[in-house]
């Protein structure tokens, strides 16, 4: 990743710590809440990392993918849906329920990924409408199947009362989640470590090997993939599938990770948050997660102020206000598209249907 | 006399689409160890023929074979597990992959895990480049790489995957002719060691050069055969186009005026930040031709852009008609008579979607009589049209017709009516004839004679040596973002600019 | 078949596919298709109040729908109607109650009520040229943006409906503003019934953006624009100043869609009163093919199934959510209508136009 947004990240990530650390001080000892919004930028990263990991394998075979947001959405309710069942119609224990819902969010994603992958690649439908689709879509069934699902008359849950399977356990990295400030960075849930792993499994996947070289290829140069023999439509849907099952992932955070309940667009905007971090990273896996991080302390700042929120003076209360805050996230996305941070390229095809045939 | 076997032949190969039929049923012979010549101008069907005998589009009827067998090309696999190799008009490359990456991507040697083995095949590609005298570098990225240079990577691409039959796509379009003549250079080495090559052109002079056998299309079929020794130039040229043709743009001598466009030390920088157009200066006189000779990339698009408008200079001052022009509009400049034929009709001409008649009033569409208070005058578009369809000579269905349903020839005759029909001080032609059939380059020549003869100053880029040295009044060329030689037409000599766009010194410089 | 029938062709068979998918949705969830079609059908046109309901849906379906439609013969994709719908309201409801108050003194309907849409107006496309201006002049896409817009839209507005311009109304709880004055409401047009005369606006206003688009010079650029953009900047046409006009007046048209929603139906902002209209406004422009009278026919429709779905959630017992997963599948059906043509084997037309770009900045 280029220096100067590595600063700039660096920058930002500091900047917003400090701020919780400055307003907190005058109760809370800094270095507890500098951990604390450490450890929380991290876990609230872990939607974005994963979304825009699922924006680099779509978009370096070159399909534009903006359903990441619904796909994430849809990850979530099912991921949601099928822990809850497990949960409330067999005598599963917790974990396994929750292994089940992850399994249902991933294949639910997949399913979401190909509806994309079969408008976008196979009938070659302008793909930012198709992603589009897939989000209104996604918000259509989700809302539509969370309401239904409660009715007594044909919902799932009719007249019985849900039973939560709650949220992953914390894993703590023996000895690093011990150290002194630094530690609540270690100790996170699954799918915050799963999200650090799949990015360099990313990393060393699309330039270390032959399914890599090829998929770059056919975002870069679909023709020039084609004439030596390769079936650039069959190396998109893999793509696709492969980005959306890890954007699955991304929307399990949501419920199965974060909190364990599932609400109507409760993904609020964090897919299209992660397209942005994935542009801000460059269409790398590495500076997805730079760009990730970066939006996720400033989520952390609005949770960090919530969690300290006595300590704050009545004089900067105002910044609890969660639609002050809460703003961060959307303003930083906007600034950084901008390229006053360093201009970003694109795979030369992405978002071109040309596959190389006829 | 025995024959031996064919490498590769066709007979009855007929591809249609839609209406229009790009091969009829075509027979074609490549005997083992020659290099043949498909000739024929743009639109003759040299391409769809060679796309299905590389496997790219299969073929309505007739039949391929490789070595006496009839074979199926599905797809490029078919063809290269063949021994088929085809190095393309427009490069095959991902211009930010490595030589290597480029060159295994499709055939790549991987460790357990499909890890990619780089160093082998790098160092493999080494020897093959030593073995054949095409020196490339393994590790280069391809975007940094010159034209001649990727058009090396091709060739290896396809000696690479063990082609014994190599299809040349017009590959000396973007070459110098020091370039081309190191390509023949090149291929008669690959004939040496047991390559077939097929060599499409619609250069008669490179045909004579190079050919075993000369096979000429016109209109979708094969109209003849022939061999170097049996013909000539003029002879190829009947046949390539059906009828004697003029190979000389009949002008007069120029008159010219005072200065219309002057450059002084420009500078202009790419979309990368990149200096690519440095301290040129220049100037164009009305009622001449300066013809801007030289390999494409070297700075000619951006030096367009910044004359039209399109991008700003980064330094140097650029005046019209004495006016500074600097930092005007496109806008501004069409209003003070600066007429622009851009190099991409499609991207940057046409609106393909529209109609002619529209196409034909963009940029003067606000002005009367097209339009007033804001309102389109549809009357005055379609008198418009009709008028420029006649002075033309436009073939098409008619002025509202989408720019889509005409032929190239017709769309850049489009645009080039649509440049000349306001009052224009400055004509700025970038490769005005490009893919363009014969019978449309001569019109379009003779339209480009005549504004220059009305007076107006031509700024003509091309990449084609003819064109320059057939119209141009006064030439320099380019190389690198600056001007390396100037001369006057009458002294140019086709040695001479050659050298001077590879780099090396032509005439004495300005 | 008649030139004229033809373009309606693919959004009919569109929509009669997505409700025939719709059906199997319904029968899924243990309800009879046909009792909850016809409470839809019944909810929708089975009476003059339910005709005045269809018409009061569609107005804000109109409007939004015609400002996504704009965008989109400018090459671009507004996804913001939300969040410009959000701002106009706010502006027109600022202006509605807040402009007899700074004059001191009651302004006469002639004068209020004009001032107060064109606040709307606007409001909206300054929210609305902020993206166009970002994406001419650095590239960033109008889609992301747009959409962040739309959260820092209803952000700002709930702070200052919670806040400074909060109802103050003795024992108010909700995020609302004070009720505008009467001279800046915007009248019904029969006793009894709410259609209101914005309904009437809408349909000229549809009017209007046809003449724009195919009469005048600034609609002739702006198609450049969006079918072409460099060959509209070597025709001499200034890219970037179209962009932000487009998107201005994109932005424009769904402020006046929040404005009209203000004006003629609640009388103050409250929040969360759009109820996703310019998500819908996607679904209406792309059923509409992007033509005005595309755009107000789709408009009645969607219009007519939000109304009708209540009726239809009371008889039938389907969440009214349906309609959103049907509205889907329409816009699903019409953005890939590859499908459709398989699907009734209809020829395939040459050339195909596209709508949008992609990041290539």
């Amino acid at each position: 990743m280029e220096r100067r947004r590595l600063l700039f990240i660096a920058a930002i990530i500091s900047v917003l710590v400090g701020v919780a650390a400055f307003v907190g001080s005058a109760r809370v000892p800094p270095l507890q809440i500098i951990a604390s919004m450490l450890s929380t930028t991290l876990a609230v990263a872990t939607p974005l990392t994963l979304g825009a990991l699922c924006g680099v394998w779509c978009e370096r075979a070159g399909v534009v993918n903006i359903g990441i947001e619904g796909t994430m959405l849809t990850s979530a309710f099912f991921g949601w849906t099928a822990a809850t069942a497990l949960a409330t119609f067999t005598a599963a224990p917790a974990g396994l329920c929750l292994l089940g819902g992850v399994g249902a969010a991933v294949v639910s994603a997949m399913l979401v990924g190909l509806l994309l992958s079969v408008l976008a690649v196979t009938f070659r439908v302008d793909q930012i409408i198709a992603g589009v689709v897939v989000d209104l879509f996604a918000v259509g069934v989700t809302g539509f199947l969370n309401r239904q699902m409660m009715f007594e008359h044909g919902g799932l849950f009719g007249g019985v009362a849900p039973q939560s399977a709650g949220v992953m356990p914390h894993v703590r990295i023996p000895l690093l989640a011990d150290l002194p400030v630094v530690g609540p960075i270690f100790d996170q849930q699954p799918i915050a470590f799963a999200g650090l792993l799949l990015v360099a499994l990313t990393h060393f996947v699309l330039f270390f090997t032959r399914f890599g070289l090829r998929v770059r290829a056919a975002g870069e140069h679909p023709r020039a993939a084609a004439t030596v023999g390769i079936d650039v439509r069959a190396v998109r849907h893999r793509s696709v599938l492969i980005g959306s099952a890890i954007a699955g992932l991304g929307g399990a955070y949501f419920t199965l990770e974060s909190v364990p309940s599932f609400e109507p667009l409760m993904t609020n905007g964090r897919g299209f948050i992660a397209l942005a971090a994935m542009i801000f990273g460059n269409w790398t896996p590495l500076g997805a997660l730079g760009a990730a991080l970066l939006f996720g302390s400033a989520q952390a700042l609005q949770i960090n102020l919530q969690f300290f929120r006595e300590a704050i003076p009545e004089s900067l209360s105002f910044l609890q206000q969660s639609s002050i805050v809460g703003l961060l996230p959307y303003v930083l996305t906007m600034v950084v598209l901008t390229g006053v941070v360093g201009r970003t390229t694109a795979p030369a095809a992405d978002g071109n249907p040309d596959d190389g045939r006829g | 006399m025995t024959t031996p076997t064919p490498a590769l032949a066709c007979t009855g190969l007929t591809k249609r689409y839609g209406a229009l039929v790009a091969n009829d049923a075509v027979d074609f012979e490549l005997l083992p160890g020659e290099i043949h010549v498909l000739l024929g101008e743009n639109g003759a069907g040299k391409s769809t023929l060679m796309n299905m005998l590389y496997g790219m589009s299969a073929p309505d009827a007739g039949e391929i074979r490789r070595e006496g067998w009839t074979v199926t090309l599905g797809t490029p696999t078919d063809a290269i597990a063949l021994g088929i190799g085809m190095v393309h008009q427009h490069f095959m490359l991902v211009p930010v992959f490595t030589v290597t990456e480029n060159v295994m991507l499709g055939a790549e040697v991987t460790r357990a895990g499909g890890v990619l083995e780089r160093r082998k095949v790098a160092d493999e590609l080494r020897a093959l480049s030593a073995r054949y005298g095409l020196e490339i570098d393994p590790d280069a990225r391809v975007d940094t790489l010159s034209v001649g240079q990727q058009q090396r990577v091709e060739i290896v691409k396809a000696l690479y995957r063990k082609a014994r039959v190599l299809i040349l796509d017009e590959p000396t379009a973007v070459l110098t002719p020091q370039e081309a003549d190191a390509l023949f250079g090149v291929m008669r080495d690959l004939r040496a060691e047991g390559v077939s090559i097929v060599f499409i052109t619609h250069k008669l002079r490179e045909v004579l050069a190079v050919a075993d056998r000369i096979t000429v299309m016109r209109g979708g079929r094969i109209v003849g055969a022939t061999t170097p020794s049996e013909t000539d130039e003029a002879g190829l040229a009947t046949l390539m186009v059906g009828r004697d043709v003029s190979l000389r743009v009949e002008k007069r001598v120029a008159a010219p005026g005072p200065d219309v466009l002057v450059l002084e030390n420009v500078c202009v920088e790419d979309h990368r930040g990149i200096e690519v157009v440095q301290d040129l200066s220049l100037r164009v006189r009305a009622g001449e031709i300066l013809g801007i000779a030289g390999v494409q990339g070297n700075g000619q698009t951006e030096l367009v852009e910044v004359v039209t408008g399109l991008r700003r200079a980064a330094r140097g001052r650029l005046t019209l008609l004495g006016d500074d022009v600097t930092r005007a509009t496109p806008g501004h400049l069409l209003d003070a008579g600066v007429a622009h034929v851009p190099e991409d009709r499609h991207r940057h001409a046409l609106i393909m979607g529209w109609s002619i008649a529209d196409n034909l009033v963009l940029g003067r569409h606000d002005r009367p009589p097209f339009a007033r208070f804001g309102l389109r005058r549809f009357a005055a578009v379609a008198e418009n049209a009709r008028r420029l369809f006649a002075a033309f000579d436009i073939r098409g269905s008619g002025p509202e017709a989408t720019c889509q349903s005409l032929s190239g020839g017709n769309q850049q005759k489009v645009v080039l009516a649509r440049a000349l029909s306001g009052t224009v001080r400055l004509l700025v032609a970038n490769q005005p004839t490009r893919g363009v059939d014969v019978g449309a380059i001569e019109q379009l020549h003779r339209e480009i004679v005549a504004a220059r003869d009305a007076g107006a100053a031509v700024l003509l880029v091309s990449a084609e040596l003819d064109e320059i040295l057939g119209l141009a009044d006064r030439i320099v060329v380019m190389y690198r973002g600056r001007v390396v030689s100037e001369v006057d037409a009458g002294a140019a000599t086709r040695p001479a600019l050659g050298l001077a766009m590879a780099g090396g010194v032509g005439a004495q410089g300005v | 078949m008649t030139a004229l029938l033809r373009p309606l062709l693919v959004p009919v068979l569109a929509v009669f596919t997505a409700l025939v998918v719709g059906a199997g949705v319904i029968a899924a969830a243990g309800a009879s298709p046909w009792d909850a079609y016809t409470g839809l059908f019944q909810g929708a046109f089975g009476s003059a109040r339910a005709l005045s309901e269809t018409a009061v849906w569609a107005t804000p379906y109109i409007f939004a729908g015609l400002a996504v439609s704009l965008a989109f013969h400018a090459g671009l994709f507004n996804i913001g109607a939300e969040g410009q719908i959000a701002v106009g309201a706010l502006t027109a409801a600022l202006f509605g109650y807040g402009l007899p108050r700074w004059f001191g003194s009651d302004l006469p309907a002639l004068v209020h009520l004009p001032m107060t849409l064109l606040a709307g107006v606007m409001g909206g496309g300054l929210w609305g040229a902020l993206p166009g201006w970002l994406k001419a002049r650095t590239g960033a896409h109008e889609v992301i943006n747009t959409i962040m817009l739309n959260y820092i839209a209803i952000n700002m507005v709930s702070f200052l409906l919670n806040g400074a311009l909060k109802d103050p109304e003795p024992g108010n709880v909700i995020a609302r503003t004070p009720l505008i004055a009467a001279s800046a409401e915007l009248p019904t047009l029969l006793e009894r019934y709410r259609v209101h005369w914005g309904f009437v606006l809408a349909l000229v206003l549809a009017a209007g953006v046809a003449f724009l688009l195919r009469r005048t010079t600034l609609g002739f650029e702006l198609r450049a624009v969006g079918s072409n953009p460099d060959a509209a900047a070597a025709g001499g046409i200034p890219v970037v100043r179209t962009t932000v006009i487009a998107m201005a007046l994109s932005g424009g048209l769904a402020g006046l869609a929040g404005a009209v929603e203000v004006t003629a139906l609640n009388h103050r902002h409250e929040l969360g009163f759009s109820a996703g209209y310019g998500f819908d406004a996607i679904a209406v422009a792309l059923l509409g093919r992007t033509h005005p009278v595309g755009v107000v026919l789709s408009g009645l429709l969607l219009g007519a199934m939000r109304n009708g779905a209540t009726r239809m959630q009371f008889l039938t017992q389907i969440p009214v959510d349906v309609i959103s997963v049907i509205q889907a599948l329409i816009l699903l059906f019409v953005a890939a209508d590859v499908i459709v043509r398989k699907l009734y084997r209809l020829r395939t037309p040459g050339e195909r136009v596209a709508l949008t770009r992609g990041w290539g900045a």
